[in-house]
Order: C-alpha cells, then structure tokens, then sequence
C-alpha cells in the first residue's frame, strides 16, 4: 500500500520507550536505584530513615544550584563562580541579620547580591563578548574575597532576633518529616522544568545552545537571555546559601568551595552537554543524587574516604562515555 | 502590479561603491535568478531589501509605497522573508520549533501562557505538505537530509502573509537529488503567487527555476530579461564582463 505524504509528516518516529531508553538520564536514575538496592542489603544503616533523611538533604544544596547552572550549560556557557557566589550570599545574609535586621530584609540582601552578581557575569559574557570561562573564574576569586571582606574572616553563627526563624527555614521539617531543603528543591525543579520545556524563554534557552547565530538571525534576543541565565544560575547559587545557612547555624569562608566542580559534574551525569543545547531539571537532580549517594556508600561500606573523587570521577566519565557510544551507533 | 520596486538604489561604504544606481522590479508570483561573480553587489543588494542597511540614495517601494527599513525585522513585518545561506537552524530542536523559532505560538491567559506545541505541530505539518516535503515536524533537525533541512527553512518563511522570499545560495552545498528538491520548493512558493529571489553562482537551477534573470557586475545592473530570451553562455559572458551589458 502506498504511503501517502499526510501519513509520512503524521508518522511519529520515536516512541515513548525508545526515547526513554535513549536517554542518558533515565539510565543514570537506574544507576541510582540499583545502587540503593543493593546498599540496602548490604548495609544495615542505608535503608534507616534517619540516613535516607540525610541523602535527600545533602543531595539538595548541589542539587539546587545544578538546577541553575543548568540553563547556562543549555546555552553552552558554564558558571565556575557558582561555589563563591554561595559563600558570599551566605555571608550576606548573615552579616545582615547578625547586625539586628529581621530574616526577611537578610534574605532580600542576598536575593539582590546574587543578582547583581549574576547580571554582571552575564553583562561581560553577553554585551562585552568576554568568555564565560573567563568572567566566571574572575568571579570566583572576586565573590570568596568579597565574602571574607564582609566577614573579615570569621565564623558568623549568631542571626540576631530572627535567629530561631533562619534555622527552622533551612533545618526543619515542615511536610511529613520531609527535610525542609528537600522540599525547597522539588518546588525548584518543577519551576526549571516547566519553564524549560512549556515558555517561550525556555525554548529560547535551547536555541542558543543550539546554533547562537540562528537565534540571532530569527530574532530571539540573545544577548536579554544570556544575561538572564547567569542571574538565575547566581540567584540558584544564593537559593542554596541561604537555605544552608540555615542548616549549618553557622557561616565560615570557605563554605561551598569547590562546589562548583560538584555542580557541574552533576548536571553533566544528568544528561547535559556542555556543548550546549542539551539539558533537563530532572537531569540536575539526578545527577546530584548518583554523586551523594556514591559519597554515602563508600562511608557505610567502610572504604576509605579517599576514594571518593575517583569513584565520582569514575560517574562522570561513565556517563559521558555512554553519551559517545549512543552518538556512534547513531552515526553508523 | 510590482510587488516591489527599486529605483536608483545606491550603496556605497565609504570610498567603496558596492551598489551603483540600480533600479529593478519584482511581480508576484515571479522567480528571478540574481547572478553575479563574487564582490558584484548581489549580497548588498539583497541586504538592503532584508533590512540589513539603508541604501546611500535611492527609493524601495513595496506595493507602491515607499519602504523604510531600520531592522531585519521590519522587513518581515512588511512580508519580506529571508532563506539564509547557512538556513540558520538549529540541530537540537525540531523541525516544528525551528519553524517557529523567535515566533513560538502560545496559549493561556496574560503572563500565563505556555508553548502551544499541538498548534505548532500540525501547523508544521500543514507546511509541509503544502511544500510536497517528507518532513516530520517532531523530528530533530539533526538527523534531516539537506532538503529536508531547506523545506525547514522555508516552511519558516511561509507562517506569516510572505509576499517576497530572498533565498541566498539555496543549492550551493546540496546533493544533485536534494538540489531538485529545492527548486521544486520554489515552484511550491511562485505557484502560490510569492515572488521569490534566487540567489545563486548555479547557472543551471537559475536556467531550471527561474522566469527572469537579473546579472550583476561591479555594482552595476548589466542585464535584466527573461529566461527564455537568454542563454547560459550570456549569462556567463555578462558575469566575467566578456559582454559588456544588454538591455
């Protein structure tokens, strides 16, 4: 029987299952379970409510700034200064509050830091043409400078009157036993994926990690867009700060550093490219919790702490690899 | 009635005369080949008209009245539509999110509106079948063939009241079966009464497709006529400036 023209354009070619199962996520979050499993028999502390209350929470703070640092690894820049911005904003609110002014006015201040720092990154990056990797590395050493300038390098652990507030926000567990900082990142990942997948600014997002110049020539406006992913990758950033903050009681100087390699290397399990134009929130996530979980199973399985970043090393190179194999298939 | 008209259109970039007094028009529903070697003034020409620039002197004028252009834009609000060289697509997304690239449909209320992905598909899909092209509007452009990737690209053309297409070098790095391919695309196009401008260094798809062809030299507008008046080995000689202009 003859196909006819309407029936070819009709024809979907990927199913849902092929398409999951062509997804490097869906297999990292396999990864995942399996592991859990198979602590949970080997171990007897993985699967004790207190330990799963431990992994949800710590997976949070990565988890949380990889959801922002994914919309600028879509349109193929990258945020080294992500781990320095979260010190700072966290100094920032504890500064603020530690001087006698209420939580609300401490989070506005940090709110408006992390935007003003992300909008410079993304002023240089987009108007000035300066590389990301460039302005952002600047950044990192300029946001941990500014924070021990702020602090004049001590450690904050005393929030003025709403002392008691900042801690029940960040350390509490409001829903269910559910840690706070866990619920903050679930709200966050369906905000990131919805505006990835269903506004136009999200569409746009993917555009540019696509083809920059395209973008251009259709008139997405580029250059509005790149400035906005950096302040929402910094506005990630001091999310988590505070929300830390709150948790730890207490701010010192190096809080979140090296925090950025994390992050990257969460979103990078999780599916994105950091050539661009590939990414999910549900993709950060996941990646976040594959490394927390790697981190906690060496420490129950009793081997040595030292291993840590060749087994997280190991995650991300396996994930990457498997991402090159689907591409040789498909190009045979 | 001309869809559009230039009279005098001058270019020139400091001491660099790039456009020199060129007057042409363009009917609806007519392909004209734009010739010329490279450094001709075809590309300056045609900028203009997209709105790239302003011309030094001279008037366009678009169904008989006049057009000012300050932005790319602005031209395609006037229904001028451009198929860059390079298609400008993007390999991540969809056919139907390149077509609607920088134009996305949305659904909702006030600031609450969302892509409205089933319109954009079935739009998509309408397009291409209009163009007579096996094109799925849910497949990646990634994995498209070089015509498929040129009925992307036009299909772009044809969302809003297109009168006028400038397609620059539509043939130049495709497969003898996707060049058909292509050229049936602009058949798709003048059949539906769009004036379409082809600009191409391939002298056998202008000879193929095109109903008038217009040959550039130095700037200068050194032949205008129909197809069917001229001859490959004119065009060429007019090209190089063997023959030194006919009327």
């Amino acid at each position: 029987m003859a196909v006819t023209l309407d029936q070819t354009i009709a024809q979907k070619q990927h199913t849902l299952l092929s398409r999951l199962f062509s997804s490097q996520t869906f297999w990292v979050v396999i990864a995942v379970i399996l592991a859990c499993i198979f602590l949970s028999f080997a171990t007897d502390a993985f699967a004790t409510s207190k330990n799963l209350y431990n992994i949800t929470r710590n997976i949070t703070f990565v988890a949380i700034v990889a959801l922002g640092m994914t919309f600028v690894i879509i349109t193929g820049g990258i945020d080294l200064s992500v781990g320095s911005v979260l010190c700072l904003c966290s100094m920032v609110l504890a500064v603020t509050m530690h001087a006698g002014f209420s939580i609300e006015v401490g989070i506005l201040a940090t709110i408006a830091t992390a935007l003003v720092i992300g909008g410079f990154n993304g002023i240089l990056i987009a108007y000035l043409g300066f590389p990301p990797f460039v302005v952002t590395l600047g950044m990192l050493s300029i946001a941990r400078s500014l924070a021990m300038v702020a602090s004049n390098n001590t450690v904050v652990f005393q929030f003025g009157p709403d002392h008691d507030k900042l801690l029940a926000l960040g350390g509490g567990a409001w829903v269910f036993g559910i840690a706070n900082p866990v619920l903050y990142m679930i709200l966050l990942a369906l905000i990131t994926g919805f505006t990835l997948r269903w506004t136009k600014f999200g569409r746009h997002i993917f555009a540019i990690g696509g083809n920059e110049h395209a973008a251009t020539l259709t008139g997405v406006p580029v250059r509005q867009i790149k400035v906005a992913v950096y302040m929402i990758s910094a506005l990630s950033a001091g999310i988590a700060g505070i929300i830390q903050t709150g948790w730890l009681g207490a701010v010192t100087t190096n809080l979140g550093t090296g925090m950025e390699l994390q992050v990257i290397a969460a979103t990078v399990i999780g599916g994105a490219n950091l050539a661009g134009g590939v990414g999910t929130a549900f993709g950060a996530i996941v990646g976040a919790a594959l490394i927390e979980v790697i981190r906690n199973s060496l420490g129950l399985l009793g081997i040595n702490a030292f291993w840590q970043g060749t087994f997280i090393g190991g995650a991300i190179l396996m994930a990457v690899l498997f991402d090159r194999i689907r591409n040789f298939r498909r190009s045979d | 009635m001309a869809v559009l008209e230039l009279t005098n259109i001058s270019k020139h970039f400091g001491a660099i005369q790039a456009v020199n007094d060129v007057s042409l028009s363009i009917e609806p529903g007519q392909v004209v080949g734009l010739m010329g070697d490279n450094g001709a003034g075809k590309s300056t020409l045609v900028k203009m008209i997209a709105g790239n620039f302003p011309p030094s002197h001279g008037t366009m004028k678009m169904d008989d009245r006049e057009l000012i252009l300050h932005k790319p834009a602005e031209a395609r609000q006037h229904g001028i539509e451009i198929v860059h060289q390079d298609l400008a697509l993007c390999n991540n997304l969809t056919a139907a999110a390149n077509v609607y690239l920088g134009r996305e449909l949305r659904r909702g209320v006030g600031p609450f509106r969302i892509l409205d992905y089933a319109t954009m598909y079935k739009r998509a899909g309408q397009l291409f079948a209009e163009l007579k092209s096996e094109t799925r509007p849910r497949d990646l452009v990634k994995q498209m063939s070089g015509g498929q990737r040129q009925a992307v690209a036009i299909a772009r053309t044809m969302l809003s009241q297109a009168k006028i297409v400038l397609m620059d070098e539509p043939t130049a790095a495709i497969s003898v079966r996707q060049v058909a391919e292509v050229l049936n695309l602009i058949r798709h196009l003048r059949d539906q009464g769009i004036a379409v401008v082809l600009i191409s260094h391939r002298m056998p798809d202008v000879f193929d497709v095109a109903d008038r062809v217009i040959v550039m030299r130095r700037g200068r507008k050194v032949a205008d006529k129909k197809i069917a008046l001229s001859s490959p080995e004119e065009v060429t000689g007019l090209i190089t400036g063997a023959i030194e202009q006919v009327s």
